[in-house]
């Protein structure tokens, strides 16, 4: 125990013998309020130290998971025929496993899209509302539009996640999802 | 001038005063922190009041595991801190003089504290110079908050006394307590009145004045 952070005069330790004697702990869980709060350099450095250490390995754990998600890449999927799919019309599928619903929707006689049927508010699936260009989510009254994915109304701040697609031989398929944060 | 307080059970009435005092406070409403315990039901009315003694070196601080209950500089023994306390009841099961109690509601007619709270002394009040509320009310003097010297004054036929023995351990306390100036120790086993036979008068606490 270091000088100066002695207990008052008149306190005595239950074994009888001197502060100076005394083990270690006694000296981490003091009684007296003073010394309670006394925070000593040593102990401040090593808490500033471990708290930023904990912070930096955070950091290049998040770093390294996004690495290992960008290296799998899903399969690619059939998901429909062009020559079957008329302007207008949705299919629903799932990409990239079954856990995910997705929609396709037709827009034009080049323009395909694809995204993923869960809102990115709260998880609700969507639903396609041609005519007024949208996807509609009904729990919050949320919206997204329907060529880029864009949140245009309610709760949701991020767009709907993009499937990618790829059109060969008049098959359509899905190759990836694009989830970007803005 | 160093205020003390001098507890004399001897003067004690019974007429819970200090009871009704202290569970008006707003920090514990509704609550008393200071008991009044029968001393020999069977044989005798008289009753004692406890409060805390204010050790020091506290065994119930001793034994919390939660590192909750600190004294502040003036030697006052303060109830568990309320972020630590883990209501573990150790401090209520060590302390030799039986003051803790842990409030969780189901015994007290207030919403439980779940946190060891006991008497600190009316800190807000002491700290600042005045009485704690039970020695304010208290009609016989059997709590009594003041300088030393009026004590002396006051009382010619007692002394004070502030040294306990428990089992091996040997107590002082900040809390003074009052006995017959011709009373032989100098200091007082906690434990004697659990004997077998307990016989108030002879443990010479409870002579006339």
């Amino acid at each position: 125990m270091e000088q100066g952070h002695l207990p008052p005069s008149g306190s005595e330790p239950p074994n009888g013998r001197s502060w100076h004697e005394q083990a270690g702990w006694r000296n981490d869980f003091p009684i007296d309020w003073a010394q309670d709060h006394y925070v000593q350099r040593r102990e401040f450095v090593k808490f500033l130290c471990l708290t930023s250490l904990g912070f930096a390995v955070g950091q290049l754990c998040l770093l390294g998971s996004s690495w290992l998600r960008q290296e799998t890449r899903p399969d690619r999927k059939e998901i429909a025929r062009l020559d079957q799919l008329n302007i207008g019309q949705v299919v629903s599928f799932r990409y990239p496993t079954e856990r995910h619903p997705c929609l396709l929707v037709r827009l034009g006689p080049d323009e395909i899209v694809a995204y993923s049927q869960l809102c990115t508010h709260l998880s609700c699936p969507v639903v396609p509302q041609l005519e007024q260009q949208r996807f509609f989510c009904p729990c919050h009254h949320g919206a997204f539009d329907l060529h880029d994915g864009r949140p245009i109304l309610g709760p949701p701040r991020r767009p709907l996640p993009r499937v990618e697609l790829q059109v060969e031989g008049g098959v359509i398929y899905a190759v990836g999802v694009r989830a970007s944060t803005t | 001038m160093e205020l003390e307080f001098f507890l004399d059970p001897n003067r004690c009435i019974g007429c819970q005063a200090c009871v009704h005092a202290c569970s008006e406070c707003d920090t514990h409403k509704g609550v008393s922190l200071i008991h009044l315990e029968t001393v020999d039901r069977g044989r005798s009315v008289q009753t004692a009041p406890v409060v805390c003694m204010h050790c020091d070196q506290p065994t119930c601080a001793e034994v919390c595991p939660a590192d909750a209950i600190k004294r502040t500089p003036d030697g006052v023994v303060q109830t568990a801190r309320k972020p630590r306390c883990v209501a573990c009841n150790n401090c209520v099961l060590a302390c030799p003089f039986g003051v803790p109690k842990m409030n969780t509601g189901s015994s007290v007619g207030v919403a439980g504290f779940n946190l060891m709270m006991k008497c600190d002394m009316c800190y807000d009040r002491t700290s600042a110079g005045k009485k704690p509320m039970c020695a304010s009310v208290c009609p016989s003097g059997a709590l009594s908050f003041g300088p030393r010297s009026t004590f002396e004054a006051t009382r010619p036929s007692s002394r004070s006394l502030n040294r306990f023995q428990f089992g091996r351990q040997t107590i002082t306390t900040r809390v003074n307590l009052v006995v017959p100036r011709k009373h032989p120790d100098d200091r007082l086993d906690v434990t004697v009145g659990l004997d077998e036979e307990p016989d108030i008068l002879t443990l010479g606490l409870f002579e006339e004045d």
